[in-house]
C-alpha cells in the first residue's frame, strides 16, 4: 500500500530530517510511529502526501512513485488519502458541516450526495448535533473529531494522521485513539504518529520508532 | 448544464459572492478601473466624431482654376469646352466674377466692403472635380491648367481635408496609445486585489489543495473575479463616456456654430460600447492570471 524505500530527505542548510528510511505499511494494516518530537514523524508523513520530495530514495503510494509524480498528478494523490494534518486546521469562518464538506467540494463531488456523506462522516465521530456550529466553539477533542470526519469523507483506503492526539486531554486522547481504532476493524490502513504510543499499545498495533531520522530497530 | 461546466459554475459563483460580500471595496476598485478607462475612451470617442465630420467631407479634392481678367465670354467658352473634352475632368463648375462677388457679400462680414469698392476685384473661375483619387492625376492636372495661358491661378482644395484627416488619425493613435497604458493601470490594479484576496484566503487556498484541491479549482475564482471586477469598470467607464458626451455637447455645438459647422456629437456606438467593456473584462482576466500565477504556488500548502 505504502512502502519507503531508502529514502532521505535532507533539508537545505544541511538538516537530514529522514535518513535511509525503508518500510512497508499492508493494506488493512494499523502502523503507529513512534518517536520523539522532532525525530522526522512529519517529514515522512509530508513524503507520502507530496508535501516534500525525497531526496534521496521513493515512496510508494498504491503503486506509485510519489516523488515522480507531476504537479498535476499530486491532488489525485491526495484525494486518495485521509489526511489528518498536526494542526486540525478547520476553516474558522465555517460551520462543521462545511468543513466536512470541503474535500467533497474540492473534487466536484454532486451536491445532494455530498450532503449525504457528510452526516455519515459526522455520525461516525460521534458530531452529528453539531453541524451547524462554529469550530471555535468546540473543546479541542470536539475540533479533531471535526477533522477526522473531514479525512474520511471521501472514504480513502489509507489514513493517515500526524500526532492527532497531541495538545488533548488524556481523556479525549483515548476517545480518539479507539476513533482510530474502530476504523481499523472496518479495514481502513491507517499510519498515524504519536509521541504517546501507550495510547495504540492495547489495540496490537505494529510499531516502528523514529530517533534522529533513522528507524529503530 | 453538462458536467464539464459544473466547476466553471462554481467557481463564477464564488467570485460572484467574494464581489458582492464587499460591495464597497468592489465598488471603489471598479470606480479606479473605470476612471482610468474613461480618459482614453473618451478622447476616442471624441476623436470619432471629429473623423465622422471629416468622413463627412468628401476625400475628393476640388481644384479652383482662377482665370486672367482679360480672357473675354469667348475665351471662357473655348476654356471650356477643353475642359469637357479632358478625360481627368469628372465635373465641372462656372462660378461668375459677379456670382462670386454676390456669394461674397452674402457673407456678413464682407458687406460693408464689397459695397466700397469701386469694380468687382474678383476673377472669373471653374470649379473643377477629378477623376478618381489618385493624387498623381490631380497633380498632372494642376500642371497642366496652370500652363495653360486663360488661367491666372490654380488651388488644389484638398489640402486641409488632408491635413484634418491627418489629424484625426495622429488622435486616434494617441487615444489608443493611451489606452495601452491606462491599460496597464487596469492590470496593476487587478493585480494587487488578487494578491490581496490571495493573502486572506491564505489558510483556506492551503486547506483546499491538502484536500486534493487541482490548481484550476483554486485559481478559477480568482481569474472570474478580475473578470468581472474588469467587466464592472468597463460598464462604469462606458456609463461616465456617456455622462460626459451629454454634459459637453452643447458646448461643443456652440462653438461649432461658430464656425457654421452642425455637429451632432454623439456617444459610442452599440460595437464601441460592447468592445471597451470586452476590453476591460479581458485586462481584468489578464492581471489576476498574471496575480495567481505569481502568488499561488504549491508552497502554500504548509
Amino acid at each position: 500500500m505504502i512502502r519507503f524505500e531508502n529514502v532521505s530527505k535532507l533539508y537545505p542548510g544541511g538538516h537530514e530530517a529522514l535518513s535511509d528510511i525503508s518500510f512497508e505499511i499492508r493494506h488493512g494494516e494499523l502502523l503507529v510511529l513512534a518517536g520523539h518530537s522532532g525525530a522526522g514523524k512529519s517529514t515522512l508523513i509530508k513524503l507520502i502526501a507530496a508535501l516534500e520530495k525525497p531526496t534521496a530514495g521513493k515512496v510508494w503510494v498504491s503503486g506509485q512513485d510519489v516523488g515522480a509524480l507531476r504537479q498535476n498528478q499530486i491532488p489525485y494523490l491526495r484525494r486518495s488519502l485521509g489526511l489528518v494534518m498536526q494542526e486540525h486546521r478547520l476553516l474558522n469562518d465555517r460551520t462543521v458541516f462545511d468543513n466536512v464538506m470541503l474535500p467533497l467540494l474540492v473534487t466536484g463531488y454532486p451536491p445532494r450526495d455530498a450532503a449525504k456523506r457528510v452526516r455519515v462522516a459526522l455520525e461516525k465521530v460521534g458530531l452529528s448535533e453539531y453541524e451547524n456550529s462554529m469550530p471555535q466553539t468546540l473543546s479541542g477533542g470536539e475540533q479533531q473529531r471535526v477533522a477526522i470526519a473531514r479525512a474520511i469523507v471521501n472514504k480513502p483506503s489509507v489514513l493517515i494522521a500526524d500526532e492527532p492526539t497531541a495538545h488533548l486531554d488524556p481523556a479525549y486522547a483515548r476517545e480518539i485513539a479507539a476513533l482510530f481504532r474502530s476504523f481499523h476493524a472496518a479495514g481502513v490502513t491507517i499510519l498515524l504518529s504519536t509521541h504517546d504510543e501507550t495510547l495504540f499499545s492495547p489495540y496490537g498495533a505494529r510499531r516502528i520508532e523514529l530517533a534522529k531520522g533513522r528507524l529503530q530497530a | 448544464m453538462s458536467a464539464a461546466f459544473v466547476p466553471h459554475r462554481m467557481a463564477f459563483v464564488r467570485a460572484l459572492r467574494r464581489l458582492l460580500g464587499k460591495p464597497l471595496g468592489t465598488f471603489l476598485s471598479a470606480l479606479v478601473v473605470g476612471i482610468a478607462l474613461t480618459l482614453p475612451a473618451l478622447g476616442y470617442m471624441l476623436i470619432d466624431n471629429l473623423g465622422s465630420l471629416a468622413n463627412g467631407m468628401t476625400g475628393k479634392p476640388e481644384i479652383s482654376v482662377f482665370l486672367n481678367r482679360n480672357v473675354d465670354q469667348a475665351g471662357i467658352s473655348a476654356f471650356e469646352n477643353r475642359l469637357r473634352t479632358d478625360k481627368r475632368v469628372s465635373a465641372l463648375r462656372f462660378v461668375s466674377r459677379d456670382a462670386a462677388l454676390k456669394e461674397l457679400a452674402a457673407r456678413g462680414a464682407f458687406a460693408d466692403v464689397t459695397g466700397a469698392l469701386p469694380e468687382n476685384p474678383l476673377p472669373d473661375a471653374f470649379v473643377l472635380e477629378p477623376v478618381g483619387s489618385d493624387p498623381a492625376v490631380f497633380e498632372s492636372l494642376r500642371v497642366s491648367l496652370t500652363a495653360m495661358p486663360e488661367v491666372m491661378h490654380v488651388q488644389l482644395d484638398s489640402v486641409w481635408v488632408e491635413r484634418l484627416h491627418a489629424v484625426v488619425e495622429l488622435g486616434q493613435r494617441t487615444a489608443l496609445m493611451l489606452a495601452g497604458l491606462l491599460g496597464t493601470v487596469l492590470i496593476i490594479v487587478t493585480f494587487n486585489t488578487i494578491r490581496l484576496q490571495i493573502l486572506t484566503q491564505r489558510h483556506e487556498i492551503s486547506v483546499s489543495l491538502l484536500m486534493g484541491a487541482t490548481r484550476g479549482f483554486v485559481r478559477r475564482p480568482f481569474l472570474y473575479f478580475g473578470f468581472l471586477q474588469g467587466m464592472l469598470g468597463g460598464i462604469l467607464a462606458w456609463g461616465l463616456v456617456e455622462i460626459l458626451i451629454l454634459v459637453i455637447a452643447p458646448h461643443v455645438q456652440t462653438l461649432a456654430r461658430t464656425y457654421n459647422i452642425v455637429v451632432d456629437l454623439h456617444g459610442p456606438n452599440a460595437w464601441q460600447s460592447v468592445s471597451l467593456i470586452l476590453f476591460a473584462s479581458i485586462l481584468g482576466w489578464v492581471g489576476a492570471a498574471l496575480s495567481v500565477r505569481r502568488h499561488l504556488h504549491d508552497g502554500m500548502v504548509d
